[in-house]
Order: structure tokens, then C-alpha cells, then sequence
């Protein structure tokens, strides 16, 4: 059984469609990529994973572990172990980053059955992680991403990534606004995290992501649908033709 | 963070209707009769044993109160009260006279211990951050002044208080015991001519707290009371009375509670503050009476003058307040800088959720050369609610080089309350430097998913925004009441998403 | 007490004002009636005195009692006013004068009216029996007393509609000139702005020479359709001893643009309050006010910004720079409704205060219904910043030049927005006039 399984998904948002039956199934342990020019739906398909408000789901399915992810709310899925690593994340000014990654951690644990850290186990923890992404102690105690450049706040979602320990990621964009060093941080992060229970979808729009992070499957999305499937020499063969090739296929 | 977590399950284990201090106390009471007339007054005076003086200016204020009309300026709206369907004193019964605090109606205590009020232990509370620069004290000591309904039952640490040299008691025990400090400063911030309000409290208070802090001395431990509305139907009215001599300081610390109940029950509290030169007073309260039910049925109707005289040089008065509670709130803690170099503060928290309505600001009068005052409002509307930040600022021709920073945000949660800011900023010379800001904002969908995304729920992703968004506030509270007021915040905004 | 004799002064008055006015007010019927009704509003408040929308301006105090109505003007009369007329004209712009609340066509350039754009004189509209649904309209009131005495005491005016779409290329000028002393004069104008129509309404108040005392109370009502652009710019230059009092009503449509400017300099007693709902989305206002105190001139400038529908933007910047014993009163209130989703509003009141007599109020208040907003507001008020006279003094500048270069950077921000652009160095220089007159 696929750690994930979307069958059949259409979905819309304010009467417009923008999946338009997608199907895509990953396994624990595989790093999928899905590539598509801006438009392709595939930051919708990261939002209706991961259970944000808004959109309107007509037909389809997504299981995962072999339940009904779509029958969750957010807060479950994210207990569950979905976990976005959002293209825009959001600034709580007054709330700190070390404030924040508790209250996130220890819902996640009390959901889970867990006991919750101790207040010296999860410091240790978080200051393990937070230098092995290069992340200052002081911005930990900064109101969440705020004042944080680009760069950061990425960081900041892989720092939440490795504490939280998901199942599934879902990186959308990762790579927007981050400088080639920055980038590298952030790559490391997340292959740092690859590992054979985790599966990763990382959703871009440009190959030099795929540098970085060596997916085991490639997608190619346009128009609301996975028009292509393959190894990562398929993004060689985007780097070459672009995604023109692949609007009018299927 | 620790308090955090409480607060959720806290929030977990409340319906919306249920307020947590919603419980009553089955004692015998000693009550005034009903309405007010010069009778109630006099039976009050007689009551606390009071001295010719001091009924004499109870009848004044009263005869003048009759003249007097409700202001309606405030932007509150609530039925008419019927003054004469009050009962303006309720004490509890004395089984017989106390000598310790051990013979306390156990009733009574039990109320305390529902409140989670140490009488007579030393509050210890953990886990939370400090905050920054402020140092962790883990024994801290609270002398704690109790007044239910209108008698104050116990003072604790009065021993220590006493080496001291501070007087902290009962307001009707100083008016026995320290005539020469009341009558020297009783009604010479809040005249009693000042408001209806003030005015009708003058006449009937009850109790309260008299603190004096003799010169050159830093009280030993923060000073507190807690005011609890037990009887039904009855006004409470209690006095406060502190003044702070040359160099000394104090911090006086202020809860409030009452009990759910469907008829909305009066207060009308006199708060008045001095400062001699150099002298500092902090005053916090956290207020988080009965608000009302979800349809805006009962709750408190909180109209209360609190004011602060810096009348020596160099003195400062901070107030700190969290006002979750009752279902009006009319307040305005202000300060009058008439000493030279003097300063004043005022840090607020406003919440108002169901059918609350609050109207509270701040005045800083500047008089005196060199003054500066600061004032931070967060206010935050939740339901049904209107939340309206009213304040002065006003620099007098001789107050020269007076200064004014003033920051009030509001914080909308839905789209069915409204948040209001009223600010008046007068300057009458050139050398006065005002500044002031205000913002709205609400908590954007985009955030409520993104701590969602993370695994919270709603309500504490709502509970984790406002704390932040009330932050700079919360750190001006001395850490016991942080911890209290930061579950208070989430409690209070219980049924506000979703 | 002062306050006393004044209330009853004030009413006895003016009702001696408005008997004794009976036959100079045009129209008959139901304007006659519209006008009575007017009145009697105006009587039940009297002139505003402690009611929170008049805070810092006790009228009762300040103006006393309303002067009789300024008689017809003689020829003398519109010599002198001519010459003020023409000290006042903006550039380009078409006039259409009122001396002593009459309007004047000799003094006028009715003839150069651009197609597209109709005018009548308020009198004409007042009198046509056959169009009283247009005489209603221009008698609009709201609360306000001020604004019910104008209603019933307007003698003149104009009518201004411009048909949708006709982009008027000349600002249209309505100037007020006062030549008579010790009396008051009322006017009243309309302006209706068709559908993407484009235009720009000056309104100037002066006197001429020698005129002293008077009163003058105006108003404007303005309808500016979707998607059409206005600009109104008034002027505000009484005589010194003149108490000044004008109200405007606007509502601005669907993806419309108003840019509003306000400038007074002179005036014993002046106040101008605007009310501006923008009631069309997408709509947008730009509101900015200068005003120049000095003597013990007191001037107040209140305006309500009503966001009555979703995705307006309103951005209102008042500056004041009060010399001597004046008196400033800046108020703005912008006003949120239930539903207005997205609004985008701000307001900055600025005091800056020359001398240790000077006095300013500011309140800016917000009142939220909604909460899906971008919703804030400044305030500030105080001295020039000693070390940037320092800095300009250390370069060789006169103490007085100095403070001008300084007070001209700080009134810059306002005056730096004003549509049509040619009209920014007229303001200008208006400016820096009264900062050459500084003492």
C-alpha cells in the first residue's frame, strides 16, 4: 500500500476547476518531485493534501496510509504526519519561534499519545537541529518569521520539518527567493531528513531545485493533471524543451 | 511554553457558557436593606464603627449625587439602573470575632481555594519565561488583602508588613486606626464631586484596601487583593487608598471575580493612588468578572474610577490592567503628572468577546515641567462584542517638555464586532512632543492555517496569536498575574473561531 | 456668565435673521417649507456648544450670535470685490463668483463653460417650481446645525452637472468674496459628476478690502459617479476677523477617485467639516488639509470618512502649524461599516507649534464594524526639531529662514498631492507669503 494515494482528484476554488483528475500514488521512503509552469495546480494540490479551507473537492480520493485524508481536519492530518512546508510563511509577531515549536510539538505528541518533552529535552533538541541548519539561537526568540528574510524562513520551515518528525512533506517551493547558499542550507536540511519511512513530495518550478534534492520520481503537471511520470532524467529532458511539449498531451 | 499548554486544556475542559469562577458561596450574609437613601448610608458608617467625620463626608457625597446624571458619553449601552433595587452593603455573617486566620468561614476560604487565591501560603507558580529582564523569583511573597463582597475577611503577612513599616489593612480599619492618613488623602485624587460614578461610591463604599508606604521604604512584597461579587443583587463598592511616601515603592496587585449570575450586578470602585517625591507605585489588575452569558444575559456592569496623583517630583505610576471580564466595562486609569520629571504608565489588555462592551483608555494629564507618560492598548473584539479604546493626553502651558508616546492596536476576531479608538491629544505649549499610533488588525486565515498545518487547533492557534499580539503588555505584569492572564486570554476568547 | 447671555442672544438672533431674511430667500412651496423645517432643526440645537462632534470649537462661545444677512451689493460694492477676484483667480481657471451670497455673471466666465458642463445659480433652481426633486436634493441636511441653518438661509449658489464621461479640461472656480462688515452671508453648491467624468472644483473664500466682522457659511453637496475623477480643492483666505464655517457632503461611487485639499490661512474663526462616504467599491480618497494659524485665529478642520462598502482606500494627511496664540483642531474619524471588507484607510494629524501660546487638539478616531481591514492612524504634535534649525542656521540661513525651509518640508507632504498639479505652486506660495509675514 502507497504511503499516499490521490485517485481521480478534481477540485475547484470559487466555481473554477484547477485539478482536473490527478492521480499519483508515493510510497515511504521515495522523494517525488512534481514540476508544472505556475498555474498547473500544483500549490492546490499541496493545500487540499494538507486540508486548507477554500477549496471545493467534487470527485476523487486521497488515502493515505489506507485512510480517508479528506474526512480529516487540518490539525489532524498534520498530527497524522502531513506536514507543508509552505511557499509563504506566515509572521506571528509577539508568539516566539521556540514558543511556537512547542506548542506545534506538543499537540503533535499529545495527539499522538506521546509524552511531551521536558522543557530541557526539547531546548537541547531544538538548538541540535537549528545549528545543523545554520540558524541563530537568537532568531528563536524573535516573533515567528518575523523580520525574517526569505532565506530564514525557509530554514524555519525545515527546522519545524525535522522537529516534528512527519511521515509525509510536502515542500512547496522551497527554493523561491533563496540565493545558491542559502539554497544549499536548506537542501541538506531536507536530505538530512530522507529516510525509508518518509516520503517527500517536492513541488517546484525549476530543474535547479533538482540539483540539490535527487528525486526517485519525477511528474510533470499541467492543467490540473500529472501528464508525465519518470526518473530524473526526465527533468533533463524539461531543461531542454521546456514545459510547452506537455500542455496538450493526454 | 508551558502556560500555553495549560491554557489549552483548560479551554478544553470549558463550554462557552461556563464561566470558570461561576460558582457560589452558601454563607449567611449581613445585608443593608434594599435602595439607598441617607438611611443605607448611615447604617453603612454604622456598621464600620465609622467616625462622625467620615459620615459626614459619605452624606455630602450623597446629597450631591442626587443632583448628579449617568453620563452616557461612553460608548456602552446597557438598560437603566435602578438604584433603589440594590443592595448597597452584604457582609458575611461573623460567627464570632477572629483572631487568626484560621477561623475563617472554611466556606469562605473554600472560595478562595476554587480562585486558586493562596491566603495563607506563598504563591509559587512555575514554568513560565520570565520575562526579558526581569529576574526569576521563584519565592515571592503576596500579602493578600481579600474582600467578599463588601468586608475585607483576612490580611495576611501583616507581621512582616509591620516590621516594615507599611501599612496595608481594610480601608474601614484605617479610617479607625489611621484617621490622620485618611482624612489627609481620602478624596484628594477622586474629589468626591468628581463623577457619578465616583461620586455614588464615596457615599457607599464598603471596604477596600489603604496601603501607606512610609518614606524611604521598598515594600517587602507585592501587596494584593482580591475582590470577589458573591451576594445577589448587590453593588460592590470598595475604596482603595494608597499612597506611596518620599523614595518608597510599592506594587499592588488586583483580581477580580464574581460568580455567574443572570442579573447584571454594579460595580462602582474608587481607586486612588499617591506618589510623594520619588516615589513609585505599580498597580496590575486582572479583571475577569462574570461577563454575561452567550446571549448577553447578566454579567457585571464595572464602572470604575481609578486615577494616580504623581504629586511629588521624579514620581511614577504604572498601571497595568487585563480586563477580560464583566459585560461593561467603563474604566479609565489615569495619571496626573503634576510633579516635575514625573512619569506615568499605562499597559492594557482589553478582550471582549459575546456581547461584552468595553470602554476604557487612560487620561495623562501633564502639569508638571519634564513629564513623560506611555501608553500601550492592545484591544481585541471577539463576537458580538464592541471594544473601544478612549483616551487624553494633554500637556498644560506650564507642563513644559512633556512628552507622550501612545500605541493603541486593535486585534477584530470575525466580522460581527467592532473596535473603536477614540484618542484626544491635547497640546497647549510648543514644547510638548506627542506621538501617537494606531493600527487594526485581525487574525488572518492564512496564519489560523499555517499553526493548523502544525497540529494546533483553532482555538490555539487564536490563544498563540492574541498572546503574541499582547505581548508587550503581558511582560509589564509581575510574572504571577502573567501566567494568570495569559490562560485568562484564551479562556476568554473560548467560542470565537470557528 | 458669558455663556448665558450668548445662548439667548444667539437665539433671539438669528431668529430676528431668518424673519428678517423671509423675502432674499428664493423659492416658495415645498422649498419654503424645506427651509422651515431647516430651521426648526437649527433652532432645537443652537449653535453647537459641548456635543462631541464640536469639541474643541464652542461656536456658542466663539461666534456669539449669527449677523444679519449681507444686503444685495452695490456697484461699489462689485468694484471692490472685482479687485479680490482677480487677486484670487487660479490660473486657467473658469470663475463663477458670489459677492455677498449673490452671484455675480459680469464678474463670472459663464460664456467659457466647456460642453458637457451645465450651470445654474442655486436662486434659478430654488425658484423653478418644476423641478423641486432637484431643489430637495441641493437642501440636503444632515445633523448638523450648522448645515440646517445653511439650508434655511442659502441665497445663492450653483448647480454644476457635468454629463458622464466629458473630461473638463478648465478647473471650475466658485469664489466667495464678503465686501460688507458685520453681516453674515449663507451659500449653497451642487455638484454632480457624471460616470467616468473628469473634473477639478476650486472653491475660494476671501474678502475685499475693508469688508470686517462677517460671517460666512457655506456648503457643498457632491455626487461623483463610477469611475469618474474630482478634484476639489478649497481655499480658505476670510479677513482676519471673519468667523468661517463650511461643510461638504460627498459621496464618491464605484472605482471613483476623489482628491480632496483644504488650505486655510486666515480667518478669526474657521472650521471646515467634510463627510465623505465612498459608497461604491473600489473607490478611493485622497483628503489633505493645511492650515496656517497665527494671531489667536482658531481653526478647526473635522472630517468623517464613512467606508460603507467593501475594497475603498482613503489616505488623509492634515497638517497644522500654529504661530502665536492660535489654535488648532484637527478631527478625523474614518468609520468602518458591517461587511466593508478590505478597506484600506489611514489618517495622519500633525501639529507643529511655533510658540508657547500655541495650541493644538488632535483626535483621530477609528470606529471598526468590520475586520478584514487595514485600518490605522498618527498623530503628532510638536516643536521644530531644534537640531535641524541648528544644522540649517550652522549653513548660513536666518533663524526665519531656517524655521520656513523647515515648515515648508513638513506642509510639503500635503501640499505635494494636490490634482491638478498646477495648482500645487499657487498653494505654495500662499505658503510661503505666510511665513514671510512671521513676525
Amino acid at each position: 500500500m502507497a504511503l499516499l494515494e490521490v485517485r481521480d482528484l478534481h477540485v475547484g476554488i470559487e466555481g473554477c476547476e484547477i485539478l482536473r483528475g490527478l492521480d499519483l500514488a508515493v510510497n515511504a521512503g521515495e522523494v517525488h518531485a512534481i514540476m508544472g509552469p505556475n498555474g498547473s495546480g500544483k500549490s492546490t494540490l499541496s493545500h487540499v493534501i494538507s486540508g486548507k479551507p477554500g477549496y471545493q473537492v467534487s470527485a476523487g480520493q486521497i488515502l493515505f496510509n489506507g485512510e480517508d485524508l479528506l474526512a480529516m481536519e487540518a490539525s489532524e492530518r498534520a498530527t497524522r504526519g502531513v506536514f507543508l512546508a509552505f511557499q509563504y510563511p506566515v509572521e506571528i509577531p509577539g508568539a516566539t519561534t521556540m514558543n511556537f515549536l512547542r506548542a506545534a510539538l506538543n499537540a503533535q505528541r499529545k495527539a499522538r499519545a506521546q509524552t511531551e518533552f521536558s522543557t530541557p529535552d526539547f531546548i537541547k533538541r531544538v538548538r541540535e537541529v537549528a545549528n545543523s541548519l545554520n540558524i541563530p539561537q537568537g532568531m528563536l526568540k524573535r516573533g515567528l518569521n518575523v523580520g525574517f528574510s526569505g532565506g530564514e524562513k525557509k530554514r524555519n520551515e525545515i527546522l519545524q520539518m525535522a522537529l516534528l518528525e512527519p511521515s509525509l512533506c510536502i515542500l512547496d517551493e522551497i527554493d523561491s527567493g533563496l540565493d545558491i547558499d542559502a539554497l544549499r542550507i536548506v537542501a541538506g536540511g531536507i536530505n538530512a531528513l530522507r529516510s525509508s519511512e518518509r516520503a517527500m513530495i517536492v513541488i517546484s518550478h525549476y530543474r535547479r531545485l533538482l540539483d540539490y534534492i535527487v528525486p526517485d520520481v519525477i511528474h510533470v503537471m499541467s492543467k490540473g493533471q500529472i501528464r508525465k511520470s519518470g526518473g530524473k532524467e526526465l527533468a533533463l529532458e524539461l531543461e531542454a524543451c521546456g514545459y510547452a511539449q506537455f500542455e496538450d498531451a493526454a | 511554553m508551558v502556560a500555553v499548554q495549560e491554557t489549552v486544556e483548560r479551554v478544553r475542559r470549558i463550554d462557552v457558557d461556563q464561566y470558570r469562577y461561576g460558582f457560589e458561596t452558601l454563607i449567611e450574609s449581613d445585608k443593608a436593606p434594599k435602595g439607598l437613601s441617607e438611611d443605607t448610608v448611615r447604617f453603612i458608617s454604622a456598621k464600620k464603627n465609622e467616625p462622625a467625620w467620615m459620615l459626614e463626608w459619605r452624606l455630602e457625597a450623597y446629597r450631591r449625587w442626587l443632583t448628579m446624571t449617568e453620563p452616557t458619553w461612553a460608548r456602552v449601552d446597557y438598560p437603566k439602573i435602578d438604584y433603589q433595587d440594590i443592595y448597597y452593603y452584604a457582609a458575611p455573617k461573623p460567627k464570632k470575632t477572629l483572631s487568626s486566620i484560621d477561623e475563617i468561614d472554611p466556606e469562605i476560604l473554600k472560595t478562595y481555594e476554587k480562585l486558586g487565591i493562596p491566603l495563607r501560603e506563598v504563591a509559587i507558580l512555575e514554568g513560565v519565561e520570565p520575562p526579558p529582564g526581569g529576574e526569576q523569583t521563584p519565592n515571592r511573597k503576596i500579602a493578600v488583602d481579600a474582600v467578599f463582597d463588601s468586608v475585607s475577611v483576612a490580611t495576611t503577612f501583616q507581621k512582616e508588613l509591620k516590621a516594615a513599616g507599611v501599612i496595608f489593612m481594610p480601608i474601614s480599619e484605617a479610617i479607625r486606626e489611621h484617621p490622620e492618613l485618611v482624612q489627609k488623602y481620602l478624596g484628594t485624587v477622586v474629589p468626591t464631586s468628581d463623577n457619578y460614578f465616583a461620586t455614588l461610591n464615596s457615599a457607599v463604599f464598603s471596604d477596600g484596601s489603604f496601603v501607606y508606604v512610609p518614606p524611604g521604604v521598598r515594600c517587602p512584597m507585592e501587596l494584593s487583593t482580591y475582590f470577589r461579587i458573591n451576594e445577589r443583587n448587590t453593588g460592590q463598592f470598595e475604596r482603595t487608598l494608597i499612597i506611596a511616601d518620599k523614595g518608597s515603592y510599592v506594587s499592588y496587585l488586583e483580581g477580580c471575580t464574581a460568580p455567574q449570575r443572570d442579573e447584571n450586578q454594579l460595580h462602582a470602585a474608587v481607586v486612588e493612588l499617591v506618589t510623594l517625591d520619588d516615589a513609585e507605585i505599580k498597580y496590575s489588575t486582572v479583571q475577569n468578572w462574570y461577563p454575561g452569558n452567550s446571549e448577553g444575559k447578566g454579567g457585571i456592569y464595572n464602572f470604575v474610577t481609578k486615577r494616580g496623583d504623581c504629586r511629588g517630583r521624579n514620581s511614577k505610576i504604572s498601571w497595568t490592567q487585563v480586563e477580560t471580564g464583566s459585560a461593561i466595562t467603563w474604566k479609565y486609569p489615569s495619571c496626573i503628572l503634576r510633579g516635575d520629571n514625573s512619569s506615568g504608565e499605562f499597559y492594557s489588555i482589553a478582550i471582549s468577546n459575546g456581547f461584552q462592551q468595553v470602554d476604557s483608555g487612560t487620561k495623562m494629564i501633564h502639569l508638571g515641567k519634564n513629564t513623560s507618560s506611555r501608553i500601550i492598548s492592545k484591544g481585541i473584539a471577539a463576537g458580538k462584542s464592541q471594544n473601544t479604546y478612549r483616551g487624553l493626553v494633554s500637556a498644560h502651558r506650564k507642563a513644559t517638555g512633556a512628552r507622550n508616546y501612545t500605541a493603541c492596536d486593535s486585534l477584530l476576531i470575525g466580522d460581527k464586532c467592532g473596535a473603536h479608538t477614540v484618542p484626544y491629544v491635547e497640546a497647549k505649549n510648543s514644547s510638548a512632543t506627542f506621538e501617537h499610533e494606531a493600527t487594526t488588525s485581525k487574525i488572518s486565515e492564512d496564519v489560523l492555517f499555517y499553526c493548523v498545518q502544525r497540529g494546533l487547533s483553532e482555538q490555539q492557534a487564536t490563544g498563540l496569536v492574541v498572546n503574541g499580539f499582547a505581548k508587550d503588555v503581558l511582560q509589564k505584569l509581575p510574572m504571577e498575574f502573567a501566567v494568570e492572564a495569559q490562560k485568562l486570554i484564551s479562556i476568554s476568547l473560548e467560542g470565537s473561531v470557528g | 456668565m458669558k455663556q448665558v447671555v450668548t445662548k439667548t442672544a444667539a437665539g433671539r438672533a438669528t431668529d430676528n435673521v431668518f424673519a428678517a431674511a423671509h423675502g432674499r430667500l428664493p423659492g416658495s412651496g415645498l422649498v419654503a417649507h424645506i427651509r422651515a423645517r431647516a430651521f426648526e432643526a437649527y433652532e432645537r440645537a443652537g449653535l453647537p456648544q459641548r456635543i462631541e462632534a464640536w469639541k474643541y470649537t464652542d461656536l456658542r462661545a466663539l461666534m456669539g450670535a449669527v449677523l444679519p444677512l449681507a444686503p444685495r451689493p452695490d456697484a461699489a460694492a462689485l468694484v471692490r470685490a472685482a479687485a479680490s477676484v482677480k487677486q484670487t483667480a487660479v490660473d486657467r481657471a473658469v470663475k463663477l463668483v458670489l459677492v455677498d451670497g449673490v452671484f455675480v455673471p459680469e464678474l463670472s466666465d459663464v460664456d467659457s463653460l466647456e460642453d458637457g458642463v451645465a450651470v445654474r445659480s442655486l436662486r434659478e433652481v430654488l425658484e423653478d417650481t418644476t423641478d423641486s426633486a432637484m431643489a430637495g436634493l441641493v437642501l440636503s441636511t444632515t445633523t448638523d446645525a450648522v448645515i440646517s441653518l445653511n439650508a434655511a438661509m442659502a441665497t445663492d449658489g450653483f448647480v454644476i452637472t457635468i454629463a458622464d464621461g466629458e473630461a473638463v479640461k478648465r478647473p471650475i472656480q466658485i469664489v466667495h468674496v464678503t465686501t460688507g462688515s458685520l453681516v453674515s452671508n449663507f451659500t449653497r453648491s451642487y455638484l454632480q459628476l457624471g460616470q467616468g467624468a473628469h473634473a477639478a472644483l476650486v472653491e475660494s473664500f476671501v474678502s475685499a478690502e475693508g469688508a470686517s466682522g462677517y460671517q460666512t457659511n457655506d456648503a457643498t453637496i457632491a455626487l461623483v459617479g463610477d469611475e469618474a475623477n474630482l478634484s476639489h480643492i478649497r481655499l480658505a483666505a476670510d479677513a482676519a476677523d471673519a468667523v468661517h464655517i463650511s461643510s461638504s457632503i460627498i459621496a464618491v461611487g464605484a472605482k471613483a477617485k476623489l482628491d480632496f485639499f483644504s488650505m486655510t490661512c486666515s480667518g478669526s474663526v474657521s472650521r471646515y467639516q467634510g463627510f465623505v462616504t465612498l459608497t461604491g467599491e473600489g473607490s478611493k480618497l485622497s483628503a489633505n488639509a493645511v492650515n496656517l494659524i497665527r494671531h489667536k485665529q482658531h481653526v478647526d478642520t473635522t472630517m468623517v470618512v464613512d467606508h460603507a462598502v467593501p475594497h475603498c482606500t482613503s489616505r488623509e494627511k492634515f497638517r497644522a502649524v500654529i504661530d502665536e496664540c492660535g489654535r488648532s483642531v484637527l478631527q478625523g474619524r474614518i468609520v468602518v461599516r458591517p461587511g466593508a471588507q478590505k478597506t484600506d484607510a489611514t489618517l495622519t494629524t500633525r501639529a507643529l507649534l511655533l510658540s508657547d501660546e500655541a495650541r493644538a487638539d488632535n483626535k483621530p478616531e477609528l470606529e471598526i464594524l468590520a475586520d478584514d481591514v487595514t485600518c490605522g492612524h498618527g498623530s503628532t504634535s510638536g516643536a521644530l526639531d531644534g537640531a535641524l534649525v541648528f544644522y540649517l542656521r550652522a549653513r548660513g540661513l536666518s533663524e526665519k529662514d531656517a524655521q520656513a525651509l523647515l515648515i515648508g518640508a513638513f506642509l510639503g507632504e500635503a501640499i505635494e498631492e494636490i490634482v491638478p498639479e498646477s495648482l500645487r505652486d499657487f498653494v505654495t506660495a500662499q505658503t510661503e507669503h505666510w511665513m514671510q509675514a512671521r513676525r
